[in-house]
């Protein structure tokens, strides 16, 4: 590859890491302006919401029984029969921390992140964004606010509720089918399994809500080329927002305490 | 009531406006023609504020507006109403919240008074009674005039058509063409109609100016340009491959 082939690459992905932070910026100081665009507020927490349950809920179950499964089996091939009780806290640690937030991420940036990407794309390329402006909305407050907003609040919601659906399987897993000691599972899970552990599973899901959201708008926003244009933008949110979300939970493990 | 003066914008290293001049008295219907990619559509957008110029000014009622952002951009473009190519109506709302829309945002007026004014701009166009419909369900002449009513529903003081004649048959562009000579009529308007299909632009100016290479090259009456001496105004007049224009 020649030198000026390789400032070209350097520059241009410089110049899309740039666009992608003014738009977050820009987004985050209309969060704190009037007026707020409450029905796509609302319209975006059921979006993201509600209609993502059913997935994270498959998702977040099976999740909780293949590393319920695998933990048993390190336990019972290393470690001995019987010290399968003491997987507990290790399932549920890495549900809460690492697994459940990375599936409800992934899943989210699939599910609703490419449907951002290709309703604003479509509305991009068929001058409906540029109506929103010259009739008075905002397009960054009308369409980006409301969506990073709704994906910031729900994406911890969601994991939450993958992170109990997770434990209650992997405990399923564990005790009920494997017939380990239900009483020193859950003991020892109570035990080892602190508050933050939840906590900074949270803070990484409404991270990883925001990186979804800005993406799938970002992408939407400069679709252009016609339908083609709007496939390309969906698969880019899917793919940078997927990469995206693996390297920053990777920093946000190292950074964030316990 | 608008003044362009020294207008540039480029597109990377492609220069699309190179230099446009143009006055637009009040109540004149402006019909700028060129060819397709000469830049028209771009002088709409730099008008109305959905692009910024990289040079130049663009005066409405003797203020220049092109460094104006935020809300006191918004105070011009509420002046601004804009018919676009393919109407840009919301697809995820019906007739009635498209034409509502502008009502809601540049004006305190209370629903009952937005829906009157809703009905009231739809009867203007020739449409009633859709108000329920989702633009999916409108042909593309309807579609065309909803957008005009959501245009003209919060009485701004000019009108912008981008290719109003465009995609429909000639019976319902020549609908389209009688709706805005009435509108001008009706309301005063300031009307700035961009568009390549020559009928429709005689029928409906007051005075035409042709964009070429990024500058206007001719400007006058409908008469004053089609007896044009120009051999680029003649060319693009009668529709002729042969000439002047080659970059086509």
């Amino acid at each position: 590859m020649s030198r000026s082939r390789k400032v070209s690459l350097l520059a241009g992905f410089l110049r899309q890491v740039g666009e992608a932070w003014i738009l977050f910026a820009e987004t985050f100081r209309n969060l704190f302006r009037k007026p707020w665009e409450k029905k796509n507020f609302l319209q975006q927490l059921e979006e993201i919401g509600a209609r993502t349950l059913p997935v994270v809920s498959l998702t977040a179950a099976f999740g909780g029984l293949v590393f319920g499964l695998q933990t048993y089996v390190g336990f019972h091939r290393y470690v001995g029969q019987g010290s399968e009780a003491y997987g507990g806290p290790i399932i549920s640690l890495g549900l809460t921390k690492e697994l459940i937030p990375i599936l409800v991420g992934l899943m989210v940036a699939g599910r609703v992140g490419s449907s951002m990407a290709a309703e604003i794309g479509t509305m991009r390329i068929t001058e409906q964004v540029d109506a929103l402006f010259t009739l008075g909305a905002d397009p960054n407050r009308y369409l980006v606010v409301p969506r990073t907003a709704a994906a910031f609040l729900m994406l911890p919601c969601l994991t939450l509720f993958g992170d109990i659906i997770g434990i209650i399987c992997g405990t399923f897993y564990n005790v009920t089918l494997m017939g380990v000691n239900g009483t020193v599972y859950l003991r020892n899970t109570l035990l080892y399994l602190q508050f933050w552990d939840v906590v900074s599973g949270l803070i990484k899901a409404a991270v990883f809500g925001v990186i979804i959201a800005v993406m799938g708008c970002w992408q939407g926003l400069k679709a252009e080329g016609g339908a083609e244009g709007v496939g390309r933008a969906t698969t880019r949110t899917v793919v940078i927002a997927s990469i995206c979300i693996l390297i920053v939970n990777f920093f946000l493990s190292s950074f964030l305490p316990g | 009531m608008i003044r362009i003066v020294d207008l540039h914008k480029s597109f990377g290293s492609k220069k699309v406006l190179n230099g446009v001049n143009l006055e637009i008295p009040k109540g004149e219907t402006m019909v700028v023609i060129g060819q397709s990619g000469s830049g028209k559509s771009v002088l709409l957008k730099l008008l109305i504020g959905i692009m910024t110029p990289d040079r130049g000014e663009i005066r409405i009622a003797g203020r220049d507006v092109a460094p104006l952002r935020g809300e006191e951009r918004l105070q011009v473009t509420r002046k601004f109403g804009m018919l676009f190519q393919a109407a840009a109506l919301f697809d995820s709302m019906t007739v009635a919240q498209n034409v509502a829309f502008g009502l809601e945002r540049y004006t305190d007026l209370g629903p009952d008074e937005i829906a009157g004014r809703v009905a009231g701009s739809l009867a203007k166009v020739g449409l009633q009674g859709i108000e329920g419909l989702m633009p999916h369900e409108l042909s593309g002449g309807m579609k065309k005039r909803v957008g005009l009513a959501r245009a003209i529903a919060y009485e701004p003081e000019i009108i912008l058509y981008d290719e109003p004649s465009t995609g429909i048959d000639p019976i319902r562009a020549d609908a389209i063409n009688e709706l805005i000579i009435l509108l001008k009529n009706e309301m005063n308007v300031t009307s700035v109609v961009i568009t390549h299909d020559m009928v429709s632009a005689t029928k409906v100016a007051d005075r035409m100016a042709m964009l070429y290479e990024g500058r206007i090259v001719a400007l006058g009456t409908p008469d004053e340009i089609r007896n044009s001496p120009d051999p680029v105004v003649q060319q693009f007049i009668h529709g002729r491959a042969e000439g002047p224009i080659k970059n086509w």
